[in-house]
């Protein structure tokens, strides 16, 4: 029987070889980067809102608290986007003819609430509580960056899974007291106000509140 | 792409020569992965995006577009039974209540602090002079709650302004919680005491400390 293949087949084979590895490589090298694009995970991306509602003006210019729109954020899984009740509770007085706000003031009228657009927001199959990660020394800074400083809300971080395991593995690293979790200017200090290294401050946090996160899959995925 | 399909098309192949159908193959093998892309990604989509609710997501089946629905009037929620009037409404016997609903501590005191520096200190200000940066930025200034009248309101009275609203402001009842208000009252009386305090109201020991200073 003649040759199945001829004699130029093995320089086929010796290259197919190495033109697999890298097709191969690049491949998982796209694979296991495209969820960590800022394109894919929405990172640094303002999105346009119905009202350009700003948090650094209502944080950093007027010294609004956390809490004082997203109410339920202590005790509850969910940070609470304020009713419209609580908008107009300055402007009903202040800013009352300005046409960016004529939204809020329909919606107060109308009963129908604004719909503004989400910026973090977990995949369905991820169980995730605002208040145990407020009550264990989480700041709101640490997940959502520097919100006291934009103007528009975007997400600094990915929200992947590898970015919630870093803090579940090594808390040490990222907790802080509980009485400056909202906090936004806070840096690693003791009580009488001295810088100290956060691995130095964590580790004593980690000890005091007994810190101790899983990760088990069936922590996040329920 | 069928069984019968693919069957067809391998015997297709055979005439086809060797390198040419090793390429063909691998063809075939994409065209079967490019048909069953969308089917996969609509399962990884009702994964990310399953048929449940989130908190406040958009709901088009009311005309409201709501999914979390307000509380229908004259009905009562599981566990929110309010039969204690003195803690709920700061009422007792038709008039506002002269007393606090639960003792006062100093755990009270602080937690009606942290809650004060949240809610109210945005208008009425740290220590209670009614010049919040709110204020300052055009909100109609509130009284000073070191004023004569406002020094001798009963403790219902201010659960009722909190609860209700009073003129321009607004009630924060869906914002604070009665126990919470009730601890912000406290701490408004110890900043009542502290803004209108004498040296001789110290007592000896800190006296010494800030005598010092």
């Amino acid at each position: 029987m003649a040759q199945l293949f001829p004699r130029g087949s093995n320089a086929f084979a010796r290259i197919s070889i190495v033109v697999v590895l890298v097709v191969v490589g690049t491949g998982l090298t796209i694979l296991l980067n495209t969820n960590r694009l800022h394109y894919t995970t929405d990172v640094q991306v303002a999105r346009k809102q119905p009202v350009p509602f700003s948090h650094k003006h209502h944080v950093t210019g007027v010294g609004l608290d956390c809490r004082y729109c997203h109410t339920s954020v202590e005790e509850s899984s969910f940070a609470n986007i304020p009713p419209v009740e609580t908008c107009m509770t300055c402007h009903s007085q202040i800013w009352t003819e300005s046409p960016l706000l004529e939204p809020i003031r329909e919606s107060y009228r109308t009963g129908n609430p604004i719909e503004w657009v989400r910026i973090h927001d977990l995949p369905d199959f991820v169980y995730f509580n605002h208040s145990i990660h407020v009550h264990k020394g989480i700041g709101c800074q640490t997940c959502h960056g520097q919100v006291d400083q934009m103007p528009l809300m975007w997400k600094v971080n990915t929200l992947n899974m590898e970015w919630c395991l870093e803090c579940h593995r090594e808390p040490e690293k990222f907790v802080r007291p509980r009485e400056e979790v909202f906090n936004m200017a806070w840096t690693p200090m003791d009580e009488r106000g001295h810088a100290v290294s956060q691995a130095l401050l964590g580790a004593q946090l980690v000890q005091d509140y007994d810190i101790n996160p899983s990760t088990d899959c069936s922590t996040c995925h329920r | 792409m069928s069984n019968r399909k693919l069957a067809s098309g391998i015997k297709l192949l055979s005439g086809v020569a060797h390198p040419a159908r090793w390429l063909v193959v691998l063809a075939l093998f994409m065209a079967i992965g490019c048909e069953g892309t969308t089917d996969i990604e609509r399962l990884r989509q009702e994964m990310y995006n399953q048929s449940r609710f989130e908190p406040l997501e958009k709901n088009s089946f009311f005309s409201d577009n709501r999914s979390s629905r307000p509380w229908i009037k004259g009905t009562v929620a599981r566990g929110h039974l309010r039969t204690d009037a003195h803690l709920y409404t700061g009422i007792v016997d038709d008039k506002p209540a002269e007393t606090f609903p639960f003792p006062i501590t100093r755990n009270v005191i602080l937690r009606g602090k942290e809650r004060y520096n949240i809610y109210c200190s945005p208008c009425h200000g740290y220590d209670g002079d009614g010049r919040g940066m709110v204020v300052r930025r055009g909100m109609k200034q509130p009284p000073s709650y070191h004023i004569e009248r406002l020094q001798n309101e009963t403790p219902g009275y201010f659960f009722d302004v909190m609860t209700n609203g009073f003129g321009a402001m607004y009630s924060y009842a869906s914002r604070i919680k009665p126990r919470d208000r009730w601890a912000i009252i406290a701490y408004i009386q110890a900043l009542q005491l502290s803004q209108n305090a004498t040296l001789d109201d110290v007592p000896a020991d800190v006296r010494q400390r800030l005598e010092n200073e």
